[in-house]
């Protein structure tokens, strides 16, 4: 049960991000989890209520997008991915694979924000109205 | 409006970053070092402690780090050895960080690295957590013991697959414990294809000398 550390470094990172963004709101972050990553995405999605409470991504939704594993297969000299992780071998020949490459993936993809600070004309408009 | 702010980054960015230092540091340092992964009562600290007391009968250098939630009981035990022994506790947490890792070695005084031919790293009893940290280790072994059931590699792909050893510990009590060895072999391999796999007893020595022989070409190699 690491998924709480996982999630709260998530958390870090984004909020450290959107010192660019002022004022902005996170609406989405997406994760790429790979099969082999060692983690529970139910696990990360229930910490993720919790872990964003009081910061900036509160109310946001997370997003998992699985990743598969890919396996280099020597004898069929092609990447080739695999169906499930009970069993390294070649889904096409048959052979045992070791060579992983693609799987362990832990991620953060990109987050969606609602930027509300207005671009640079409209606000000089509004001012000149104020004035 | 909505914008979307691409990060393409690792969550444990900072973890790898950390490892890739000791990695580079124990390779400076001339030092194998193994991070021992198993479920709790495997038999990690028992497998340990023969290892080291084998390595330092044969005049080899060894250290060990040991990492539990609470207690020192396993350093202490592994200190009867002989060998320099360090307490991680993680107080709650399921796992050891190359954070953690870092601020141990710093700071104990009676270890040089480069003073050590190995040190390993017990790690806090787990399946699952330790597989996603990376240590720095040279070396990664998957314990197995014969009372847990031949399909563990199967329900933990994610470890098994990750090692690049594996051990079966207590086949002393294999036959009482009805231990399928050719199922556990095979199911080994089924994740982790071609793996080297010893089959040990920690208590009557069986296995030890291949195990040895490992470490030692293992170390050659690193050096080389």
């Amino acid at each position: 049960m690491h998924e709480l550390s996982i999630v709260s470094s998530v958390v870090d990172t984004v909020t450290d991000s959107l010192a660019a963004y002022p004022g902005a709101r996170v609406l989405e972050v997406r994760l790429r989890v790979g099969a082999l990553a060692s983690v529970v995405v139910d696990s990360l999605e229930f910490c993720w209520g919790i872990a964003t409470e009081d910061t900036p991504l509160q109310g946001s939704r997370l997003v998992v997008i699985a990743v598969p594993v890919v396996m280099h297969c020597a004898v069929c000299a092609a990447d080739v991915e695999l169906e499930s992780v009970q069993s390294f071998r070649c889904p096409r020949c048959g052979q045992p694979c070791s060579d992983l490459r693609q799987g362990r993936e832990l991620d953060i993809d990109s987050f969606e924000i609602d930027d509300e600070t207005e671009p640079e004309s409209s606000k000089s408009e509004k001012t000149g109205a104020k004035a | 409006m909505t914008r979307i702010v691409e990060l393409r980054q690792g969550i444990l960015k900072k973890n790898d970053e950390l490892a890739r230092g000791l990695r580079a540091r124990y390779g400076a340092a001339g030092v194998l070092v193994l991070n021992l992964v198993s479920s709790p009562g495997t038999g990690k600290t028992a497998f340990l402690e023969r290892t080291l007391r084998d390595l330092l009968a044969q005049g080899s250098r060894a250290a060990a780090l040991v990492g539990d939630l609470e207690t020192d009981n396993d350093a202490r035990r592994l200190a009867a050895s002989g060998a320099p022994v360090r307490q991680i506790n993680t107080h709650g947490i399921c796992h050891l960080d190359a954070e953690m890792i870092d601020r141990h070695l710093t700071g104990w005084e009676s270890v040089e690295l480069g003073a050590l031919d190995y040190l390993f790293i017990e790690n806090v009893g787990n399946l699952v957590c330790p597989s996603s940290y990376d240590l720095g280790e040279a070396i990664r072994v998957a314990l197995l013991s014969v009372t847990e059931g031949e399909d563990k590699p199967l329900k933990y792909p994610t470890l098994f697959n990750s090692a690049d050893a594996a051990v079966i510990t207590k086949i002393d009590i294999a036959e009482p414990c009805g231990f399928d060895r050719d199922l556990a072999l095979k199911n080994i391999n089924e994740i982790r294809p071609g793996i080297r796999i010893f089959e040990t007893s920690s208590k009557t020595g069986a296995g030890m000398e291949e195990w040895l022989a490992y470490l030692a070409e293992a170390l050659v190699k690193k050096a080389s």
